[in-house]
């Protein structure tokens, strides 16, 4: 148990570049890529919508795009799988939010290495930028998935986009995995040295426990994927042959690789990837967690069952990623025991699931906006949650795998959910974040409109996937039984169109509020965590010249003999009798 | 706004419960001998993830209606949980989840721990861009050899994959872009890919296997009822992949016989 190291505080910065542009305030830093990932989620919605429209109306023109081909198609699904997966899930959630409140949260005035958390940040813009210019080079984005199996994704000449475009993609994913890989160490040494005095682990709010094990995981992750995109990049550029075996012939051309293994592509990236889909969401399960007993003003149920769900989840996935790969032709033997894993991680995923509802039951629930998103995300981590069990078992992955029914799974746990969480955070933090206060009304009409029309898009994908419709076509009407699904296909357009349009909501609501939203005062939640104990906005060193320390639980709600409905995690020991 | 929560979340999971029930899209009918016993699993999981569902969705909209804030004398239970129910539910959701993964798993093992019968018909899918190519190895039961240099795409045929007309055994190999299959036969399947990734996905067949460059995999299905049914490809191929398909046409043995003897008179 360290104490919060006073000479890691460094000098408040003088002069706009230094203070708001290479700025080494944490604070700063999260707001950055809170920024980043905003830019990104807008560009990677506004590519979901050209293929949404591609989808009904093939024939249509575009403004900016013109046509879209069926090879556009297929760029315009790759660049928003990675934008999405890479500089919006993982971006805001952990690296946005996680900078600003994590060393707040524990007490700590900065992270623990600020120069390398200003670097981890511009080395992701770097990396942002990067993907962006794929669109803008000869051929194109690439068209082989956000996966980028090879060896379509190892050959220049597999198809449009493969070239420069491909190189860049594989580029700009690896410097975010430099990124990431910074980012993840700061996070680490933070926690485990910065907390203030009686910040003892089981006394870190559950969000901070998410940030803690998203690092961990970002950490041992993101290097396998580092490695792996060098090699692929190796592979084609530098006549290496990791994953292309010999004796392919593309398109009557003879291809000159030999050895080299495309499951080998495969292990890695999902080595990387299966975790990258708790590091999406871990955060949001953080934040959850933190409003859902906040609002209800009850003490969260089975705070040490959610902090082992957090380390079982964490652990527990990195021993599942063979269970995106049951039909690659990997040893069905494997299959079984990667299934039985899958099943497994399902439990800790339950135990959240059954804590939360525990929480709000006998509580006194308050609807401000955070909260609503948070029920939001408990309602679609439900939804999204229970598709599991069925892709986790092979013999059903027979039917369902690259269907509709994945990209309505996956969609709805680490996209929505996880967005749900980023909306809950926004609103929950963004007083203490802008010192203002958001629009209530706009928040209640934003949420609902976003919940109902997100499960209108993504839960019909179910049953295009039961019904066989595979994913990542450009059309359906080169299969007869997948024209008959295309109805379907169209309302999902429609709510589309609908839910994209609703974002305006949010962001008229941001930006506004940011200058004209009340003003805020220092804990407008009544919230227990030590982010509130501070001004708002915090001060550059975070609390002002003197340390905090820390008395009791995160989150002593309704204790009977306090007297407030709330006890701060700073407040004298000794008040009310409940609290420990 | 907790009766708005719960009006909506209990809506949401209505519709979406409806349409599974009603069972307005479901899974094609199965007309292979492992379709049964898969389409079973499938409706078991079902079952059990929809009661979870209904029931999940259903308390979370009661309780956020039920507990709403209603002033000052609301009395809130001060409590950190309850490790009794905790175990409890822990254990039950571990028995269920990793039983019915057990109970599906006798389904996988027969489907693929174990090789074609003997007496199967042997038949080889290969894949490229973006076309599926059958072979049949003819009278002599064996595939001739096949060359990458001698890839031709465009010519079709015994070209498309690369058969090697000087070898012996090649001679009597049939390839054609629609797969026969006779009725009530196990098929043995070898899998190829000639340049990137495909999956053959015949969803009648309950049957979906990636074909991967470098690797042949063998598979086995038995199709028990005659019918055309379709091919897609399931794995993204490039930029054609959507339109990678392909029939299957499942006939008597007695008419199998014949399209291959047609097929091998042609050749000749």
């Amino acid at each position: 148990m360290a104490t919060s190291g006073v000479t890691h505080a460094h000098a408040a910065p003088q002069g706009f570049i230094r203070k708001y542009i290479f700025s080494l305030d944490h604070k700063v830093i999260g707001i950055q890529y809170f920024f980043l990932a905003l830019a990104a989620v807008f560009v990677g919605m506004f590519l979901s919508l050209l293929m949404r429209i591609h989808l009904i109306w093939p024939a249509a023109q575009l403004p900016i795009f013109g046509d879209i081909k069926p090879e556009t198609y297929l760029t315009l699904l790759t660049m928003h799988g990675t934008i999405m997966v890479f500089f919006v899930l993982t971006t805001a959630p952990q690296s946005g939010f996680g900078n600003y409140f994590l060393p707040i949260q524990i007490g700590a005035p900065d992270m623990a290495f600020p120069t390398l958390n200003m670097l981890s940040f511009w080395t992701t813009f770097v990396a942002f930028v990067v993907m962006i210019a794929a669109f803008f080079v000869e051929g194109g984005a690439p068209l082989h998935g956000w996966t980028g199996y090879a060896p379509l994704s190892a050959l220049q000449g597999a198809g449009p986009g493969e070239q420069l475009g491909a190189d860049l993609w594989i580029t700009s994913i690896a410097i975010f995995c430099a990124a990431s890989l910074m980012g993840a160490l700061n996070f680490i040494t933070t926690i485990l040295d910065l907390r203030a005095k009686g910040m003892t682990l089981m006394r870190m709010p559950l969000t901070c426990w998410a940030w803690f094990v998203t690092a961990i995981l970002g950490l041992l992750a993101f290097g396998v994927l580092l490695a792996a995109g060098i090699l692929l990049l190796m592979d084609r550029n530098l006549g290496t042959s990791f994953f292309v075996p010999g004796g392919l012939s593309i398109t009557g051309n003879l291809v000159k690789h030999n050895g080299g293994s495309p499951l080998l592509w495969q292990h890695l990236f999902w080595f990387f990837g299966h975790p990258e889909v708790y590091i999406a969401i871990l955060p949001g399960m953080g934040v959850a967690s933190q409003l859902l007993s906040t609002f209800s003003r009850k003490p969260i149920f089975g705070y040490k069952a959610m902090v082992y769900a957090i380390m079982a989840i964490g652990l527990l996935g990195f021993v599942v990623w063979g269970h995106h790969m049951f039909m690659s032709g990997m040893s069905p033997y494997s299959a079984f025991a990667f299934s039985i894993m899958t099943m497994a991680i399902g439990v800790p995923s339950a135990i959240k699931t059954f804590n939360w509802l525990g929480t709000i039951y006998k509580g006194r629930v308050k609807f401000d906006s955070p909260m609503l998103y948070a029920i939001g995300f408990v309602s679609l981590f439900v939804s999204g949650g229970l598709s599991g069990p069925f892709l986790a078992q092979p013999v059903l992955d027979i039917q369902l795998h690259d269907t509709y029914f994945v990209v309505g799974h996956f969609h709805l746990i680490m996209g929505v959910a996880a967005i749900f969480g980023m909306f809950a955070g926004t609103c929950y933090w963004f007083p203490k974040m802008f010192g203002r206060m958001m629009n209530e009304r706009l928040g209640q009409i934003h949420f609902f409109i976003t919940l109902i029309g997100t499960y209108a898009i993504f839960m019909p994908m179910h049953y295009l996937g039961m019904a066989g419709q595979t994913r990542r076509y450009s059309q359906f009407t080169e299969v007869a039984y997948q024209t008959k699904l295309i109805p379907l296909q169209t309302f999902m357009t429609y709510a589309a169109f609908v839910t994209i349009g609703a974002q305006a909501i949010f962001v008229f609501n941001l930006f506004w509020s940011m200058w004209k939203g009340p003003k805020a005062s220092d804990n407008p939640w009544n919230s227990t965590t030590l982010e509130w104990t501070t001004a708002t906005p915090p001060p550059h060193d975070n609390f002002g010249g003197h340390t905090p320390v820390v008395n009791h639980g995160p989150y002593e709600y309704s204790v009977p003999g306090a007297p407030r409905d709330f006890i701060m995690q700073t407040d004298p020991a000794g008040v009310g009798t409940g609290a420990h | 706004m907790g009766l708005a929560l719960l009006l909506v979340i209990w809506l949401i999971t209505f519709f979406s419960t409806y349409f599974f029930v009603a069972k307005t899209w479901w899974l094609p009918a199965g007309a292979a001998a492992a379709a049964p016993w898969i389409d079973h699993q499938f409706a078991l999981t079902f079952v059990l993830m929809g009661i979870i569902f209904v029931a999940a969705q259903a308390a979370l909209g009661w309780v956020v209606w039920k507990y709403r804030d209603q002033g000052a004398a609301t009395k809130v239970d001060y409590s950190h949980g309850n490790t009794k129910l905790e175990l409890i539910w822990t254990t039950l959701t571990a028995v269920l989840f990793v039983g019915l993964n057990l109970m599906g798993s006798h389904v996988w093992a027969s489907e693929r721990f174990e090789p074609a019968h003997e007496g199967s018909v042997k038949v080889e899918a290969t894949g490229l861009q973006f076309a599926w190519y059958f072979r049949y190895p003819g009278m002599d039961n064996t595939y001739g050899r096949t060359k990458p240099e001698l890839i031709d795409a465009s010519a079709g045929g015994d070209a498309a994959v690369g058969l090697d007309t000087t070898d012996p055994a090649a001679k009597d190999d049939v390839v054609s872009g629609t797969m026969y299959l006779p009725v009530n036969r196990e098929a043995d399947l070898t899998l190829r890919a000639q340049d990137v990734i495909h999956s053959l996905f015949i969803p009648s067949m309950r049957f979906k296997q990636d074909a991967v460059p470098g690797l042949i995999i063998h598979m086995h299905f038995t199709p028990t009822e005659t019918g055309d049914y379709e091919i897609a490809c399931a794995e993204l191929c490039g930029l054609g992949h959507y339109k990678m398909h392909g029939m299957l046409k499942v006939v008597s043995q007695l008419d199998f016989d014949k399209w291959l003897a047609s097929k091998e008179a042609e050749k000749q």
